[in-house]
């Protein structure tokens, strides 16, 4: 079985989420890799080191600068023709072209799978997270979108797989990229991140947010994350939410202060290793998954833990 | 222009749902059912744009069991026009995607806005796929959306932050949590809604087949975390932290 994977990058770096859907790949058969975009010679050098690789194919256009699945579809449906499967991650990137593809070839896509059980059986979350489905699929062809915190990362390093230019199929001429606001982030990304420290609704407002929960997550090392409620009320920007909306996390570490632990949050993080919660009601839902709970008021805990650490 | 909204009926995302004993699937008898959230901001939408005189005519659809007719019924008494409902039981985004592409041809809305994934099998499909098999482009994601001439600009929720792209009507956008607040439905306007147009039809009606590709083998539980314990004060955690060696 030959599978074609769908690199994430910026046309400057591959992104993380790549590597764990290369392990996933692997598990089905020969690894293929698509690098569509402009100007994306070094991701596709990045790419071709990848262990595990076998074949690169780099689609360089400005049809594919911004990567609009308008015009990636299409690419992707005419590699199909020579490729069992096509795995993305299931990031915003990996959810908008996956089922494009899918419906063109005329296949049901698998989202967000956990883990590969044999060639057309995989499981997947569902009601989010409150349970597992294991599925089989009756396709020829299969699109699969993988959930990046359930695989292991492939090494960056090792492979030497050879690079394939592949010809452009041209832009739709139905979308066109405007622009992007990018939240500028001193600290590590949070899909990525082994510590995460996640505010709630309880820390008030954005300043109190950032006066609490920046100076531990700084101490830490950690990404700074937020519930919906905190993002809803504006405390910090929509990207950080954690959630079955928002990212789905499985950090060594996910330390939850003021967060009630409502059923939409804890499908986006109940897969770390270790959960601590502090919180000042002893019945929250949260200390139901923490490790280690702490009950009693955030504002004196949380300074007083950044200071003895 | 006729803005077509399609809204799924599940089950209310307060409840916490439970596994069937026998691995079959969660149980849904006697369990409260509801309109998917963010098909209720797509409804919301669409609503703000026949305010803002974009749109005329806003017309829900739902493809569901008999009961989904109550879900566009909430619909309708949120602003909706007209409701056409296709009845069939557990079709997959493929084929929703499918029918929604039939009725589109019928139609001819300049918009279809959708929810961006429904909360029961957390797909995230069905627009992009309705997107591709009607040839549209596809705005998902959005938390902005501002029509304007023959383009519509959908400021997009990505894992960075946001992008905005133009698309070329007709288009097809998925919406995301903070696109709108949903409105209420008055009681006036809940009792206006039962004499509204609701059509009922099949898959057949539109000759699409909507055989299952993927079958389900088990539903489980997920696996349950061992009880945690709770510390006395924050020396003891800041303890713990060292042990797990994440502080030094």
């Amino acid at each position: 079985m030959k599978t074609l994977v769908y690199v994430e990058h910026d046309n400057a770096s591959l992104k993380d989420a790549t590597l764990a859907v290369v392990t996933a790949a692997s598990q089905l058969g020969e690894v293929h890799l698509l690098v569509a975009g402009q100007g994306c010679g070094a991701v596709a050098e990045q790419a071709s080191k990848i262990a595990g690789v076998a074949k690169v194919h780099v689609a360089d256009d400005a049809a594919y600068a911004n990567q609009l699945a308008e015009n990636v579809a299409t690419l992707v449906v005419d590699l199909m023709g020579h490729h069992d499967a096509f795995l993305a991650p299931a990031t915003a990137h990996g959810k908008n072209i996956a089922p494009r593809v899918a419906a063109l070839l005329d296949v049901m896509q698998i989202s967000d799978i956990l883990s590969v059980e044999s060639a057309d059986t995989f499981t997947r979350p569902i009601y989010a997270g409150n349970a597992i489905a294991t599925v089989q699929s009756a396709d020829a062809k299969k699109v699969i979108t993988v959930r990046g915190t359930a695989f292991a990362k492939a090494e960056a390093t090792g492979g030497s797989a050879a690079i394939e230019a592949i010809g452009s199929k041209g832009d739709a001429g139905t979308s066109s990229f405007v622009g992007a606001e990018i939240a500028k982030l001193e600290r590590p990304e949070l899909t990525s991140a082994k510590v995460i420290v996640s505010g709630g609704r309880a820390l008030k407002d954005a300043e109190t947010f950032q006066q609490v929960i920046f100076p531990l997550a700084d101490k830490l090392g950690a990404a700074v994350g937020a519930s919906r409620a905190a993002v809803d009320a504006g405390y910090v920007p929509n990207d950080y939410q954690v959630g079955q909306t928002g990212k789905i996390v499985a950090p060594e570490v996910y330390v939850a202060i003021g967060i009630s632990g409502a059923i939409q949050h804890l499908a986006g993080m109940k897969d770390s290793k270790t959960i601590i919660a502090i919180n000042k009601d002893e019945d929250a839902p949260i200390f139901q998954v923490a490790d280690l709970g702490l009950v009693g008021d955030l504002f004196k805990i949380v300074p007083e833990l950044v200071g003895k650490l | 222009m006729k803005i077509l909204v399609p809204v799924k009926r599940v089950i209310d995302y307060n409840v916490k749902p439970r596994v069937k004993a026998d691995g079959t699937g969660v149980d849904l008898a006697n369990v409260k059912m509801s309109m998917n959230p963010f098909d209720e901001i797509a409804v919301e939408e669409a609503i703000r744009l026949r305010e803002k005189g974009v749109a005329t005519e806003i017309i829900a659809i739902s493809v569901g069991p008999e009961k989904a007719q109550e879900t566009l019924r909430t619909a309708l008494a949120m602003g909706a026009d007209r409701a056409i409902l296709i009845v069939a039981e557990d079709v997959e985004p493929l084929g929703v995607a499918k029918l929604l592409a039939k009725v589109v041809e019928e139609e001819q809305p300049g918009l279809v806005i959708l929810g961006k994934q429904a909360i029961d099998d957390d797909s995230n499909q069905t627009g992009q796929m309705l997107a591709a098999l009607t040839g549209r482009p596809q705005g998902t994601f959005a938390s902005k959306v501002e029509v304007a001439g023959d383009t519509v600009n959908v400021t997009r929720e990505v894992d960075g932050g946001l992008e905005t792209v133009a698309l070329k009507t007709p288009a097809i956008i998925t919406t995301d949590l903070r696109l709108n607040e949903p409105r209420y439905a008055s009681l006036p306007n809940i009792m206006k809604a039962k004499s509204k147009p609701l059509a009922t039809k099949t898959p057949a009606d539109y000759g699409v087949d909507v055989a299952p590709r993927l079958k389900t083998l088990t539903v489980t539980e997920p696996p349950v975390r061992s009880a945690g314990i709770k510390v006395a004060d924050v020396d003891a955690l800041v303890a713990k932290l060292k042990e797990m060696g994440v502080a030094q």
